[in-house]
């Protein structure tokens, strides 16, 4: 599904990544931990095709194709979905006006027709039950007044919908009582599926108690330095991430 | 969004730039008391309103250019203009659409307003005018059954003289500025449109204008009378084929809302704007106008694209006491347009309220401006007025500003102001692109909902066409 080789990438003049290699195949879950700073969000935004964030050597292939080579909006049609760590508001654009228009545009890209209004509806209800989101956000502004708890929600609605191949939650966990946590962790494992993959980049063990890892990678100084299974995240967790920096340096 | 991106969908076409090879009765180039007395004579004109042209045309020749305007552009030589031109094959007004020069309707074609499908989807009465002589009035005799009258101004001159006398000049006086003054010695056609006693006009009146021949200014002139108690929804729109030489378009709208009356006049506007080089477009400098009589009301609704320069403060005088006036606009301006808009709220009477609802959005290198005045007179007990001013921003060589003016001279009056300034975010358009949308989509989505708040007045046909004309103006200048 995807493949990450070699990987250095630069955000404002600063690198970042620093020869990051990374498999992920069809249907795993891998989850990204490490201290601050190592990079984790940027692998994110560099897989999304985030403007500014500067590939400087390495290769990206998604589903067999050059994932570098693709537009920011060609990645999320092709199936890369991005849910951010800090989503933004759009004022005066209702949640449903914006997410038809998304999965519109996805599936005219698979060469489907756009979905009918009633049909979007009722998909769009049901994401908002296992989203655990009223109803009423839909025809709310995207994300506008809503709290943290509600806009990470919303990114889960999003994903819902729009039912992509890699599914990246950028810290989706931070800032979430246990209850939202568990909504998030259940929408996910909800998607999980023979042809869908996700990454999940997050600083906690406890997301990895409701969403069960294939893999645990380290990301420590712009590179992988440890993976493993599920234990690896409770190691971590027992031991902090100084070890493995004093391994790095 | 990065300039490069900008510059790159700055390449757009005008998509209503064409020209029409129609023979045209010109007058030559200059204005002099013999130019407007051609036109009368041309028009039938009764004596009183030759002399009425010819009053305004001797204050025009004493005042100024109006320079206060956040807009800059070379003067006008108000002699190489030409002040009147008729497509010649009107020179016999056609009684249906039948006798309509087929050029001309297909012009309408080209704009999307097919006269042919107007008249069967009903509920719109079109009276297009087609440079300075109104082309084809339909529904006149369904409108005529409810006993609202809906013509050209230069008919109702002739068929409902008392009328023009009474209110021509009422709202607008001839002198009120120099483009009003100009207006009132030259104007050549326009609508009228008068609503009886207690009638509800039972379909929208809508109105296309469109100026097509070279270095034609076009001085059209709107009068709408709603008498006590009646209720009217008036729609204008614009747009104009592709030219190198600046055209002036002066206007004058004029509403008089009666006691109890209510008057909603709509504006979709998207005349030629300039190349990306500023070069070319329309120099619109307008004057519109309502007086809102006791419980009356009058609500201005405006979506503005067009024009190389852009002079304009649709504005209610609140004379009678409960009377209402309402504001709503959105200008949007690219590559090197300038726009100085906004609207002035007058209360006269007692417990009068105003609301004014402005969205600018500047994009391309250009310069959008809101400009307001609030007056509380001393009598205005209990007034009440909510500004709101929003400015969104396309890119980083744009510019927006805002001058409100408000005078309070009542201390009952409540006046309230907000404003706000944003831009269209690097992480929204990230957003939108991250779910599958492209750069235009999204730019386009975002404006969109930014101007919901005005939208939602619009009548639903109109609204559609303005959010289709955003789209279609931002096309080559965002990303």
């Amino acid at each position: 599904m995807l493949t990450i080789d070699n990987l250095h990438a630069r955000v404002e003049g600063k690198d970042i990544l620093k020869g990051l290699s990374l498999s992920v195949a069809a249907g795993e879950v891998h989850a990204i931990m490490g201290p601050n700073g190592s990079g984790k969000s940027t692998l994110g935004h560099i897989l999304a095709g985030r403007p500014g964030y500067e590939v400087t050597a390495g290769s990206v292939t998604f589903a067999g194709e050059d994932l570098l080579a693709m537009d920011t909006e060609e990645r999320a049609r092709a199936g890369v979905f991005l849910a951010f760590q800090y989503p933004v508001e759009i004022p005066g654009v209702s949640n449903m006006e914006f997410l038809k228009a998304s999965v519109d545009a996805v599936r005219e890209h698979r060469g489907e027709e756009p979905l009918d209004a009633v049909t979007f509806m009722k998909k769009a209800r049901e994401a908002c039950k296992v989203a655990s989101l009223d109803q009423a956000f839909l025809k709310r502004g995207v994300n506008e007044g809503f709290s943290g708890g509600e806009k990470k929600r919303n990114e889960l609605l999003q994903m819902l919908l729009l039912e992509p191949r890699l599914g990246i939650l950028d810290e989706t966990d931070s800032g979430l009582d246990i209850d939202a946590l568990q909504v998030v962790a259940e929408g996910v494992n909800s998607l999980r599926g023979a042809d869908r993959s996700f990454i999940l980049v997050t600083h906690y063990q406890r997301l990895l108690n409701y969403i069960q890892p294939d893999k645990v990678h380290v990301l420590a100084g712009g590179r992988i330095v440890r993976s493993g299974d599920a234990s690896l995240a409770l190691h971590l967790e027992d031991k902090g991430y100084a070890w493995l920096e004093d391994e790095v340096a | 969004m990065s300039q490069e991106v900008i510059d790159e969908r700055i390449g757009k076409e005008y998509a209503a730039g064409f020209v029409t090879d129609i023979e045209s009765d010109t007058l030559p180039p200059g204005l002099d008391e013999d130019v407007i007395r051609f036109i009368s004579a041309k028009k039938g004109e009764p004596e009183w309103l030759l002399e009425w042209r010819l009053e305004a045309y001797r204050g025009w020749l004493e005042m100024a250019t109006p320079e206060w305007a956040h807009v800059h552009y070379p003067p006008i030589d108000y002699n190489a203009i030409s002040y009147y031109s008729s497509p010649k094959s009107f020179e016999d007004k056609p009684k249906s659409l039948d006798e309509v020069d087929p050029e001309l309707l297909e012009v309408y074609e080209k704009l999307g307003i097919p006269l042919h499908e107007q008249e069967m989807l009903a509920g719109v009465a079109v009276d297009a005018v087609f440079d300075s002589v109104s082309v084809a009035t339909t529904f006149r005799s369904k409108l005529a059954e409810a006993g609202v009258i809906f013509c050209s101004i230069s008919e109702a001159v002739h068929e409902y003289p008392e009328l023009v006398k009474k209110y021509l000049g009422s709202v607008v006086p001839r002198r009120d500025n120099f483009y009003a003054a100009l207006n009132s010695a030259v104007f050549t056609d326009g609508s009228f449109v008068y609503i009886p006693k207690g009638v509800r006009c039972p379909m929208e009146l809508s109105t296309y204008f469109r100026i097509n021949e070279a270095n034609t200014g076009q001085f059209e002139r709107t009068l709408i009378v709603a008498d006590e108690g009646s209720h009217v929804s008036y729609l204008e729109g614009c747009t104009a084929p592709m030219r190198d030489e600046n055209q002036l378009h002066a206007a004058v709208v004029e509403l008089v809302a009666l006691d109890d009356a209510e008057i909603k006049y709509s504006t979709v506007q998207n005349w030629y704007p300039g190349d990306t080089e500023g070069r070319g477009g329309i120099y619109n400098f307008v004057t519109k106008r309502g007086v809102a009589h006791t419980n009356a009301k009058i609500s201005w609704t405006q979506v503005e694209t067009g024009s190389a320069v852009t002079w304009k403060y649709p504005s209610c005088v609140l004379r009678g006491d409960n009377s209402v006036g309402e504001f709503y606009s959105v200008a949007l301006t690219n590559n090197l347009q300038q726009a100085d808009t906004g609207t002035k709220m007058i209360h006269l009477g007692r417990n009068t309220r105003s609301t004014i609802i402005s969205k600018g959005i500047s994009a391309g290198r250009s310069s959008n401006a809101y400009r307001g005045l609030v007056r509380m007179s001393p009598r205005a007990e209990g007034a009440r007025n909510y500004t709101q001013c929003d400015s969104l921003l396309i890119g980083d060589a744009c510019a927006a500003h805002t001058f409100p003016y408000i005078e309070s001279r009542n201390p009952s009056a409540v006046v309230e102001h907000e404003a706000t300034t944003s831009k269209v975010s690097d992480d929204q358009l990230y957003l939108c692109q991250q779910r599958g949308l492209d750069a235009e989509k999204a730019v386009s989505m975002i404006v969109n909902g930014f101007c919901k708040e005005v939208f939602r007045e619009l009548p639903m046909e109109f609204a559609v066409e303005a959010g289709k004309l955003l789209e279609v103006s931002l096309e080559g200048s965002v990303g």
